[in-house]
């Protein structure tokens, strides 16, 4: 199974991104092998519709679950329609590396 | 109904250091929640709050008004804030860890039920309470 966790950093003690669409990096984890890779956000300065663009790349990168603070409508619906989990954390002040460690 | 895309991730709020004992706690409904959210967190303008809700403009500034009059008699009357589910419309149906308070969908095609993060079996449905 393969997790994205919005960040706000390419490196794994970057912060954790309470926003989806407007992260500024995302965390790629296979829990099968433990590998992490780190996927920019292109549009994070999207004028609209970056939930959405964002969503088009959890699919593509083959995830099935999102970590994050806030989904919007348009987010959410998409997710849900792919059968991809949304897991909503309230603390940002854990970094991407807490959050693979507490879900070994 | 009112749309509300997810429940608030406190079950409820407490003041602390005051003197006057324990009184009637306020109850903010997921709708008011929401509505204070849209509008002061996320700070959009109440046109298209109410959209994204699903209600009138008129209706959206009334549920507005009464949660910020329920949060103010909360601070003033320091009075305990509980979050009560309302009238509030949630499509996706989220679950609530109890062990480290994460929030988080089951898809369709998931069977398990335990916490994704702290993989306790101690979650709970988050439904209306009648």
């Amino acid at each position: 199974m393969k997790t994205i966790i919005s960040s706000n950093g390419n490196k794994p003690d970057s912060g954790f991104d309470l926003r989806f669409g407007r992260a500024a990096w995302f965390c790629l984890l296979d829990e099968e092998s433990g590998e992490t890779s780190f996927h920019e956000n292109e549009y994070k300065d999207a004028l609209h519709g970056a939930g959405t663009k964002v969503v088009e790349k959890v699919i593509e990168l083959g995830a099935t679950r999102v970590i994050s603070g806030d989904f919007g409508p348009k987010a959410k619906e998409l997710l849900e329609k792919f059968n991809i989990q949304m897991v909503l954390l309230s603390d940002d002040s854990k970094s991407v590396h807490d959050i693979i460690k507490s879900i070994k | 109904m009112r749309k509300v895309v997810a429940p608030p991730g406190f079950r409820g709020y407490k003041p602390y250091g005051n003197r006057h004992g324990r009184k009637e706690p306020v109850e903010l409904l997921y709708e008011e929640y929401e509505a204070i959210k849209l509008a002061d967190y996320d700070l959009m303008n109440q046109q298209e709050a109410s959209q994204l809700m699903g209600v009138s403009r008129a209706t959206f500034a009334r549920v507005y008004e009464s949660a910020r009059r329920k949060i103010a008699h909360a601070l003033v009357e320091t009075r305990e804030i509980r979050s009560v589910f309302g009238n509030a419309d949630l499509d996706t149906s989220w679950r609530i860890c109890g062990e480290c308070q994460a929030r988080f969908n089951i898809p369709g095609n998931m069977q398990i039920h335990r916490c994704p993060m702290c993989k306790s079996e101690d979650t709970y449905q988050i439904k209306k309470t009648t």
